[in-house]
């Protein structure tokens, strides 16, 4: 049985070496993929970015609040300010009419008068306060109260920017204009008072820090890389299910899956077969990814993938993760009859396994009950178990519910394709 | 509705069986139940007193299969091929090399050893298709349609190593639509239409059996008739 078993992965390996489409499927695709990915996902996320976004800003009140969201927008390093196109100043409809092509992400349009409204209304607000806490001139005549309007800064989006982007930018521009209301608050208190020791202290109480988790006595930031390049190794070695369904489908018109089944070798021998030698395939997949990781990146402006010490446990989560894949494969290929439909199938089936998986966007911000599809991926429990050995620093034996389960899965899928091929052969 | 309809044979050890019939007639059926590919619904059959209930695995040592597409892996080589199919077989080492090289040789492919199949013409593919399935030596061999759409030279190198096989004591059983080449070749013939054997014997006595029929083709129009078989 052992001879049979090797002449199966020599001669998967001969086809395998013989199929240059196939081979650039497994080993150039994933490579290319998990550079693209990493290099977008970190320019996307870094906050010391060479690529600044254009935005347009439309000064109607060109005094100190404006002044101020001019200042702190050039210090973000995310944007940069544009007030002007072709050499004219930019008006609303001018702002507008860009973004909505597309040739701008956004716009800020500041309306008129906003620092001089702002202050006159806190001047309000900070005078009522002081008459009813009875520091003021009683003698003195109370004026009826102007009436101010409210003032709007309008924010105009590109329609096609994301989501994500859009809720980003509007919860810094939030925050820096509450910064500028209670910097005015408190300076209009201070001039009330009008006396040199009630200054008041303008830097936050409050403040956060991040407490970042130490491996070894050393403190390991995650980056776009720790967390990319598992997400898309994962998703590469899933992507073995196309090549491995197509290797079935085409065993089955050849005729030579039908020899082999009149052959004294069992199903399972040839199942293993092709097993052993995906499994090889998907452990060179992900050690060229891995070695992508740390020695190219660093050369193509990436932070190097930090592995210390987690090569064995990633090697394992990886390994099983194949296995769940090779399943996976040889189910489509048993049940597919055609490449015609294993191949566009296997390729959706994946990419809904990576949605669904949390490789796109994370599980815990999915709605209630994709979550609860999502504990049933296996690609989820290969990431979660990818993050819990480089990220969470976990050791072996946390992670063995998570590879019990891609191997049950392996086993399952395996023992479908095996008792749906002997019931379609009952006639 | 069934493929195969009270059929009941008995095929000799060292005969050469010829399984005739027009296209539906269940010839494929009756063979791929024969070699284990298709579990019968009804009935029973035994090969050399074993039956696939009981004794699937032995069977498999003992019988050969050619089926009638090219059963090959297309980027590998003939030898390639060969040695993996052998291998299944339970054979290796020398004895399989050998085995290849000498089958090879025998069908004029020994030069051609090292290319790979999809260069090969469909003679050349049907003799290699042959030489997988007769490397273990098997008792019984199971032939589907072994000489079709290949030119007379590859015909003949086929029939005349598939004579020595029987020679050697290999039992051959054969379906074809080359009725002249089966009346050749085989020693018994059974010609079968819509599941049911319609008759049995040698060539000769079908001929002699059958009210003007000069050869094996007269009997078959007259046993089968002459409407189209197209099945789909």
């Amino acid at each position: 049985m052992l001879y049979k078993i090797w002449m199966s992965i020599v001669k998967e390996f001969l086809l395998l070496k013989r199929d240059l489409g196939g081979l650039i499927i497994l080993f150039i695709m994933p490579l290319v993929l998990v550079i693209t990915v990493t290099i977008i996902q970190d320019s996307t996320f870094k906050t010391v970015s060479d690529t600044k976004i254009p935005i347009l800003l439309v000064d109607y009140d060109k005094s100190s609040v404006s002044k101020t969201v001019f200042d702190n927008l050039q210090k973000n390093n995310l944007f940069s300010i544009v007030t002007q196109i072709d050499n004219k100043p930019i008006t609303e409809e001018i702002a507008r009419e860009n973004v909505n092509k597309g040739k701008f992400q956004l716009a800020i349009i500041i309306p008129k008068n906003l620092s001089a409204d702002l202050q006159a209304k806190i001047d309000q607000n900070v005078e009522n306060i002081v008459n009813k806490m009875g520091f003021s001139d009683s003698i003195a005549k109370r004026e009826k109260p102007k009436v101010i309007q409210q003032k709007e800064v309008k924010l105009y989006f590109d329609p096609a920017v994301q989501l994500s982007f859009k809720n980003s930018v509007m919860s810094s521009i939030d925050k820096m204009i509450s910064q500028i209301e209670t910097k005015s608050i408190y300076t209009t208190f201070q001039n009330q008072f009008g006396e040199e020791n009630t200054q008041f202290e303008q830097q936050s109480f409050i403040t956060f820090k991040e407490i970042i988790p130490k491996i070894n006595n050393k403190e390991v930031l995650p980056n776009s890389v720790q967390h990319n390049v598992p997400a898309w190794t994962l998703f590469a070695i899933f992507f073995i299910v196309i090549p491995l369904s197509i290797n079935i489908v085409k065993e089955k018109s050849q005729g030579t899956f039908v020899r082999l089944l009149t052959n004294p070798v069992s199903n399972l021998v040839v199942i293993i077969g092709k097993t052993i030698t995906y499994s090889v395939i998907c452990m060179i997949q992900f050690y060229m990814m891995v070695a992508v990781a740390i020695f190219l990146f660093p050369h193509i402006g990436l932070p190097a993938l930090n592995i210390e010490g987690h090569l064995f446990l990633m090697s394992v989560v990886a390994l099983f993760s194949g296995f769940a894949a090779i399943g996976f494969g040889i189910l489509l290929g048993t049940v597919a009859s055609t490449q015609e439909q294993s191949a566009p199938f296997g390729a959706t089936s994946v990419i809904i396994l990576a949605a669904i998986g949390g490789i796109w966007v994370p599980v815990f911000a999915m709605p209630k009950i994709m979550q609860l599809i999502a504990k049933s991926s296996p690609m989820n429990w290969g990431l979660e178990a990818f993050y819990d050995v480089l990220l969470r620093n976990v050791s072996f034996v946390e992670i063995i519910p998570k590879i019990s389960l891609l191997f049950l899965f392996f086993i399952i899928t395996t023992s479908i394709a095996l008792f749906y091929d002997k019931k379609k052969r009952t006639v | 509705m069934f493929s195969l309809n009270k059929v009941s044979l008995d095929i000799n050890e060292g005969q050469i069986f010829g399984l005739l019939g027009p296209n539906g007639a269940g010839k494929t059926t009756l063979i791929s139940m024969l070699c284990g590919l298709v579990k019968p619904t009804l009935g029973h059959f035994t090969i050399d007193g074993l039956s696939y209930s009981n004794h699937s695995s032995k069977i498999k040592k003992i019988i050969g299969v050619v089926p009638q597409e090219y059963a090959l892996y297309p980027t590998l080589t003939a030898r390639e091929n060969l040695h993996y199919f052998g291998s299944m077989y339970g054979l290796k080492g020398a004895d399989l090399k050998d085995k290849v090289i000498e089958t090879l040789d025998l069908l004029g492919l020994l030069k051609f050893a090292d290319k790979q199949i999809h260069t090969f013409s469909g003679g050349m593919k049907r003799r290699v298709n042959l030489i997988a399935g007769i490397l273990h030596n098997p008792k019984v061999l199971f032939l589907d349609e072994p000489t079709v759409g290949v030119d007379v030279q590859s015909k003949n190198a086929i029939i005349d190593y598939l004579k020595i096989l029987n020679q050697n004591g290999t039992t051959i059983i054969y379906t074809s639509h080359h009725l002249a080449e089966a009346e050749d070749f085989c020693d018994t013939i059974a010609i079968l239409d819509q599941g049911r054997i319609y008759a049995k014997g040698t060539p000769k006595t079908l001929i002699d059996a059958t009210e003007n029929a000069r050869n094996l083709e007269d009997v078959f129009i007259s046993l089968t008739g002459k409407d189209l078989r197209d099945v789909i």
